[in-house]
């Protein structure tokens, strides 16, 4: 072997093992989360608590040691449920708020996150109960506005094609993904952001319209086959978004970490009320444009009866296409607001739907009104349990309500009969 | 690296979650291919077979039959309450419920109020010493050939495809019978069975019980195989998958689901080996991580389901003159 060669190899040794140290090194400044359990003063030790991924996926369990610390290492960035197990707290150590048994925690790259568990003596009394009873209605008021106006396009769809659009909660996510783009990613504010996106998915929501259920409703395709298209579709959507902006929940760049104020017994983010706000504002928009213009009256025309309406020579098709178009953009609207007073993640439209269904069931299938009541009072009814039960079973209680309609009054609260066949 | 995809698709396509899909498939050709129901809840009756399984033995140290048995059970009272106020109204009503009910479920069991049973989010595990101490296959050798099966493994799947060769035949036999006649008219014409007198009401109760039991089989088999129960297991999208499943093999066949459910595997197995390895061996971009493959998956079970429909909506078994389902 030649000098230069013997050198070569030397280099490629040192290389190697620099390589080799790499990752371990990186390793050290990982992320991690943890955290100490305190009660009067001392640790709590031997308590469990167990790290998984928002999908469920869990990392690690760990046991607190004497002093009450805990660590897991985090395998990346992101957001992460740390659960406390109950079972395994000390006898006379209870959490002060049972609901607090599961935190959400966000971890950035290469920090260490810290979950506090707060143990003690459970608050109760009557004036917080009143307390909570005011801010879980405001709560109920605020998401029944968001659903009631993605769940309008959702009825009047089914009113004017009789198809139940399963991925109309896809078009929220799609909304509210169009905005981060342009707001965060491309950097523009929210406000021109927001526009740009309620356009594009209206035009989006358009296009399928008239590139995929036109021509399926002019081939005679049945109304079920039609149902699992949009199946499929909804898949195509959600996991799209879930493959370019991964399952983490994102916040837009403004309008979040507002101070909330306290107005009487409610604590008030500013941009909620301007969530709300718009909200009542443009479904009143819908409510007028429904009954005073020639559009609106076509579309609950085609709604009511469409044989009728086009022997009466309105343009069912073009009906149909400006539901699509209206109902895009509404979803868009809903998706950005959800996005706003939380935050966007790929599974959001999703779990709006099943209260799209509740609500527009509850008001009545294929109404517009019956749509806005019933999303109301579903929102109102899951936030509403939370203070009487677990709020990790809100969405059952919401649920509950569909399940407990069809039995009493299957068309709904404004339903006509004849609908439900 | 082509073989290597090729035997991993295999694998899957042959391997224990192929069997528990096929039984999914199989119920859910009851429900929505004979009689035309629109069951979107079949993760719904999978959970309650899993969890029926996972609680008599791991939380009660009850026997394994007995949480067969239990799940089965709790399969026929889920089908009750579902099918008591939606079989009466239109198709889709039943499809919203359904979904609606399997979400309830899973958030039910996953709830910390329920967690000394459940075991919460944390699920349950080693409930399967029962099942496996009947495994008369010898140790120490792996199984199948190349498709390298252990003990255990071959022993799952041999229980499982019986299982579902079982109900295929029973799903076979009785579709011949007046039963079978019944459900398939009135898939075709609700109102002409009535007005022969049919108990239409009935018929359809018998067919989701029954779907929903084959379906509750298929949650056993998938806990045994596993020898875990987690409640995200059973998102929303497992039943769209029985129906890709079913829709591939053909809808209303007796064969389809087996069929299906075997070349609905190999797809994704091969999908899904074929992107891993291609990360191993860096031919992929960076941010192609394991979610990413996740990602692509499912959206192309989204996309087979859509191109399904739209081309070929009796699948590869089916018939077309079988499928003229609508909401009625």
């Amino acid at each position: 072997m030649t000098r230069v060669s013997r050198l070569g190899l030397l280099v490629l040794l040192v290389f190697a093992a620099l390589g080799s140290l790499g990752p371990a090194a990186l390793a050290q400044t990982s992320e991690s989360i943890g955290g100490r359990l305190v009660a009067e003063g001392d640790g709590v030790a031997g308590v469990d608590i167990s790290v998984a991924t928002e999908d469920g996926e869990p990392i690690g369990v760990a046991t607190t040691d004497d002093d009450g610390e805990w660590s897991v290492d985090l395998p990346e960035e992101g957001t992460y449920l740390v659960t406390l197990d109950p079972a395994t707290l000390p006898e006379g150590v209870e959490l002060r708020n049972p609901e607090r048994q599961e935190l959400e925690i966000r971890v950035s790259e290469g920090s260490s996150a810290t979950a506090l568990f707060a143990l003690g003596e459970r608050e109760e009394g009557g004036n917080i109960l009143l307390q909570r009873l005011a801010q879980s209605t405001y709560n109920g008021v605020k998401f029944g506005l968001i659903i009631a106006m993605t769940a309008i396009g959702l009825s009047l769809i089914f009113g004017t094609t009789g198809l139940i659009n399963f991925a109309h909660g896809d078009l929220v996510t799609l909304g509210a993904f169009l905005a981060y783009t342009f707001n965060v990613i491309v950097g523009l504010h929210l406000i021109p952001a927001a526009l740009i996106a309620i356009v594009l998915t209206a035009a989006f929501s358009g296009g399928i319209d008239a590139g995929l259920w036109r021509p399926l409703r002019r081939r005679g395709t049945g109304l079920i086959a039609m149902l699992v298209i949009s199946i499929g579709l909804a898949f195509v959507i959600r996991h799209v978004i879930l493959f370019f902006f991964g399952g983490s929940r994102r916040p837009y760049n403004d309008y979040t970490l507002q101070l909330a104020m306290q107005v009487g017994p409610i604590r008030v983010q500013p941009v909620e009320l301007w969530v709300m706000g718009l909200s009542v504002l443009i479904l009143v928009g819908v409510a007028l444009m429904l009954t005073r213009t020639r559009l609106g009256k076509g579309m609950r025309a085609v709604a009511d009866n469409r044989d009728l309406a086009e022997s009466s020579g309105i343009d069912v098709q073009r009906v149909i296409l400006s539901v699509w178009i209206m109902g895009g953009a509404l979803t868009a609207v809903g998706g950005i607001f959800l996005g706003m007073i939380e935050s966007v993640d790929y599974l959001m439209g999703f779990r709006l739907l099943l209260l799209m269904f509740a609500g527009v069931i509850l008001g009545g299938l294929g109404t517009a009104y019956g749509a806005m009541l019933g999303s109301l009072i579903v929102g109102l009814v899951s936030e509403v349990s939370t203070v009487f039960f677990s709020s990790q079973l809100k969405l059952v209680w919401a649920l509950g309500v569909l399940i407990i309609i069809l039995l009493v009054r299957p068309q709904g609260l404004l339903g006509q009969k004849e609908r439900i066949g | 690296m082509a073989a290597d995809i090729v035997f991993d698709a295999l694998r899957t396509a042959l391997g224990p979650t192929a069997a528990a899909y096929a039984l999914l498939a199989i119920g859910l050709n009851i429900h929505f291919g004979f009689t035309g129901l629109l069951n979107f809840g079949q993760a719904g009756f999978m959970l309650v077979g899993a969890y029926g399984v996972a609680i008599t033995v791991s939380t009660f140290g009850g026997p394994l039959w007995l949480g067969v048995l239990v799940g089965m059970l709790a399969a026929v009272v889920l089908a009750l309450i579902l099918g008591v106020p939606t079989l009466r109204l239109r198709a889709d009503y039943l499809a919203i419920t359904t979904i609606a009910a399997a979400e309830i479920l899973r958030l039910l069991v996953r709830s910390t109020a329920a967690e000394p049973i459940t075991g919460g989010v944390f699920g349950l595990r080693q409930f399967g010493g029962d099942f496996f101490a009947l495994n008369p296959l010898p140790d120490g050798r792996t199984y199948f050939g190349a498709l390298a099966a252990s003990p255990n493994r071959a022993w799952v799947m041999l229980v499982g495809w019986s299982l579902v060769a079982l109900m295929t035949l029973l799903v076979w036999a009785l579709i011949r019978s007046p039963w079978g006649r019944v459900i398939r008219s009135i898939r075709e014409d609700e109102d002409a069975a009535r007005s022969l007198g049919k108990n239409v009401f009935s018929y359809k109760m018998q067919s989701l019980v029954l779907g929903g039991v084959i379906g509750s089989l298929g949650g056993a088999l998938f806990a045994l195989s596993l020898q875990t129960v987690q409640p995200d297991t059973f998102l929303p999208q497992v039943t769209f998958f029985a129906f890709a499943i079913l829709i591939l093999g053909g809808t209303a066949s007796t064969g389809g689901p087996i069929v299906g459910a075997i070349i609905f595997w190999f797809l994704i197995g091969s999908l899904q080996s074929g992107l891993r390895r291609f990360s191993d061996a860096d031919m992929l971009p960076e941010f192609f991580g394991a979610q990413a493959v996740g990602a692509v998956t499912l959206t192309f079970v989204g996309v087979l389901l859509m191109a399904l429909m739209i081309f070929r909506p009796q699948g590869i078994l089916g018939d077309k003159k079988e499928l003229q389902l609508d909401v009625s």
